[in-house]
């Protein structure tokens, strides 16, 4: 059986279940690289220009754990996966990156992803993918539409407010500090990129240690896009990349509802996307709710304690605004 | 409405004939200072660009002198720069000041709207107009290449020390006396054959260095401490491809009329990136292939920290390094304005190359490519 290795870095956070659904119809046997860990954080600084931003550091490093484990590995190239908007600059050019620094890879599916014109392209991608694999066209029609399937089953399970547990990346894994539940009935969106707010061990098991607080999670891909996509058009010029859209879009929606109780925005350093997005937001946020806002910018230093206790304050203020009083500022 | 724009490089002297021509009323910002991104960074968070810092910088200087409209280009390519307008206005608002920024570029709203802001600048909507001083103002562009490209040539030649310069550098500031763009033009034209005129060491084969990267920073001089005129003056020709010039055919006139526009270094790029990321990515890499080609020494990399598309050529260019055998030396500028590091490097790099070609021509080629 041919084996497809699928890094478990960047966009597999968000089409984990297409991707493995394709790939296992078409008759392929799955590797999905380790959950990102010390060595994969390590390995991947090694290789990648300094500059570059955590999660692609990550990315490397995954890719490096698939060599000599697969026949082929699944590379896509995202240009786009939405009309009219980009995915930033990086992340489109991380598979040519790949190929220029590192020299040893089994075969590559470099299937471009590009629905910027129309989201027909999505098929033409799938068709190219296939290929790799079999000439049956058939074979890879179906295998496609199964997966979109699972893909847009997984998507509403999510939108329910499920989280499908951090993508197969169960819990757990570190130590977690002691942690006092503090709350039962308070809810934190998450904001930032799929790749950062999934990835446990970037992130610290953030997800995992709010619901050890006691607290309900929210995060993007549980907020309806579309919707998201109608109230960017506040802005005199309409965000072009996904992911702006669908944060600042998704904060409107959060800020309407009220039902959150503090918003935490995690990004990594030197994220240029998040420079913009994330300014635009937090000026939205302080200047027309009184929701606390926190910014968490992660890279490779891996120091838990700091992070702990800031996270601690801030849940620890958002639990004492509700009880105490009021007056707590809304500022971190 | 009193117009303004920002800096880079030589284009205030095309904005400044374009303004001229339609009669608007403008200022021009001073020049970049250490005081320009100063002002810029005190109300930029630290995460922005070091382009937009300084662009926030030329606004706070031109609003003090009075203007209240910001003119500049933009995109919608998933670089940053699409989005200055929009972080711009947001600025200013929060800085509270009061400055309108017009960004001339094809909106959401399409054609109508770009018309609607041309009209805006130009108090005119005479299409024939508007055409025709378009036109003069690249004419402008062009011409400024050229001298441009002249002075590059003639400082690694050049039989006095600074002659180029003291040309160069006057010509900066008398511009500003000569109005519309026939009267610039022809200025220009007298300085062409100003420089042209200076002596020079025919015999002199000096180094050449490419300089490729990021537009901003490579034409700015304030933002890579005038690496052209300090390369010149150690005896190095220099080349710069991505021109503001070659920008305004490219990736104005060549893009609105559908014209194809792939260069030689975009085509030699394809084999190392193939697919779009913005900026000027395929530039920076394709033109260090054709460098390479051309037989140059070595090529300098630039670009602001936090760049994008640049981060990823960074990570393509050493292995355009390996094949073509070109040794090619990254810097990135960020807000330190330690000029002393920055002559280092470049120094070093320069001995390596000048090492490096005269063991190639004693045939005994044991030099490490790059760094």
């Amino acid at each position: 059986m041919v084996k497809v290795g699928i890094p478990r870095g960047l966009y597999y956070y968000k089409f984990s279940t297409l991707w493995e659904k394709f790939f296992t119809e078409l008759g392929a046997e799955i590797v999905v690289s380790d959950k990102t860990n010390k060595n994969t954080i390590l390995e991947g600084a090694n290789h990648c220009v300094s500059e570059a931003c955590l999660p692609i550091k990550v990315y490397y490093g995954h890719v490096i754990n698939l060599l000599g484990k697969a026949d082929f590995i699944f590379l896509p190239r995202f240009t786009s996966i939405s009309r009219k908007q980009y995915i930033c600059p990086e992340v489109a050019g991380v598979q040519d990156m790949i190929k220029n620094s590192i020299k040893i890879l089994p075969r590559v599916i470099d299937t471009e992803i590009n629905l910027r014109k129309s989201e027909k392209n999505s098929w033409l991608a799938a068709l190219y993918t296939g290929e790799f694999l079999t000439d049956d066209k058939k074979k890879i029609k179906t295998a496609y539409e199964h997966a979109l399937e699972a893909y847009r089953n997984e998507r509403r399970i999510m939108k329910s407010g499920v989280m499908v547990d951090e993508f197969k990346q169960e819990t757990g894994t570190l130590p977690l500090r002691v942690i006092q539940k503090r709350s039962t009935s308070i809810t934190v969106a998450v904001l930032g990129h799929c790749y950062t707010v999934y990835d446990s061990f970037i992130n610290m098991e953030l997800i995992h240690k709010l619901r050890e607080y006691g607290i309900g999670v929210v995060t993007l891909d549980m907020l309806d896009y579309q919707e998201s996509k109608e109230r960017c058009k506040e802005l005199h010029k309409n965000l072009f990349w996904d992911y702006g859209t669908r944060a600042y879009g998704g904060i409107i929606q959060l800020i309407e509802n009220g039902g959150i109780d503090g918003i935490i925005a995690i990004t990594s350093f030197g994220c240029g996307v998040d420079s913009f997005v994330i300014e635009l937001v937090e000026k939205k946020v302080r200047s027309e709710s009184d929701i606390p806002f926190m910014k968490l910018v992660l890279d490779e230093h891996s120091a838990e304690a700091g992070f702990c206790t800031r996270l601690e304050a801030f849940v620890d203020m958002i639990v004492r605004r509700g009880t105490i009083d009021n007056n707590v500022s809304t500022y971190r | 409405m009193i117009i303004t724009f920002p800096h880079i490089g030589n284009t205030y002297i095309i904005a400044k004939s374009f303004l001229d021509d339609f009669g608007s009323e403008y200022i021009v910002p001073p020049f970049n200072t250490n005081k320009t991104l100063e002002l810029g960074a005190k109300y930029t968070p630290e995460a922005h660009c070091l382009p937009f810092k300084l662009f926030v910088g030329n606004m706070l200087q031109a609003h003090q002198l009075g203007a209240d409209t910001m003119l500049i280009t933009g995109g919608c390519g998933p670089c940053k720069l699409g989005y200055f307008g929009e972080m711009l206005k947001k600025t200013a608002d929060e800085i509270g000041i009061n400055m309108d920024v017009i960004t001339l570029e094809v909106p959401d709203q399409g054609f109508k709207e770009l018309a609607a802001r041309v009209r805006k600048v130009s108090g005119t909507s005479n299409i024939f107009n508007i055409a025709r001083v378009v036109n003069d103002a690249k004419n402008v562009a062009v011409q400024l290449d050229n001298i441009e490209r002249l002075a590059r040539i003639k400082r690694a030649r050049q039989l006095e020390p600074g002659s180029v310069d003291r040309i160069y550098r006057s010509f900066q500031t008398e511009v500003l006396n000569y109005k519309g763009s026939k009267e610039i033009l022809k200025f220009l034209k007298d300085i062409e054959k100003k420089l042209k005129k200076l002596p020079v060491n025919e015999k002199a084969t000096p180094l050449k260095v490419g300089i490729v990267g990021e537009i901003y920073t490579t034409i700015e001089p304030y933002a890579n401490f005038s690496i052209e005129r300090m390369l010149g003056n150690m005896g190095v020709e220099v080349d710069r491809q991505v021109t503001i010039s070659g920008w305004i055919i490219n990736d104005m006139f060549k893009k609105a009329l559908h014209l194809p526009r792939e260069g030689e270094d975009v085509r030699e790029s394809k084999a190392y990136l193939k697919s779009m990321v913005g900026g000027h990515a395929h530039h920076t890499i394709g033109n260090t292939v054709v460098h390479a080609k051309k037989g140059y020494d070595g090529v300098i990399h630039l670009y602001p920290l936090g760049c994008m598309p640049e981060i990823v050529s960074q990570a393509i260019l050493p292995a355009v390094e390996e094949n073509h055998q070109i040794p090619v030396m990254t810097i990135i500028r960020d807000e330190m304005t330690g000029e002393a590091g920055f002559n280092t490097r470049v120094e070093a790099f320069v001995d390596l190359i000048r090492k490096r070609r005269e063991e190639h021509l004693n045939e005994q080629n044991k030099m490490l490519y790059g760094y």
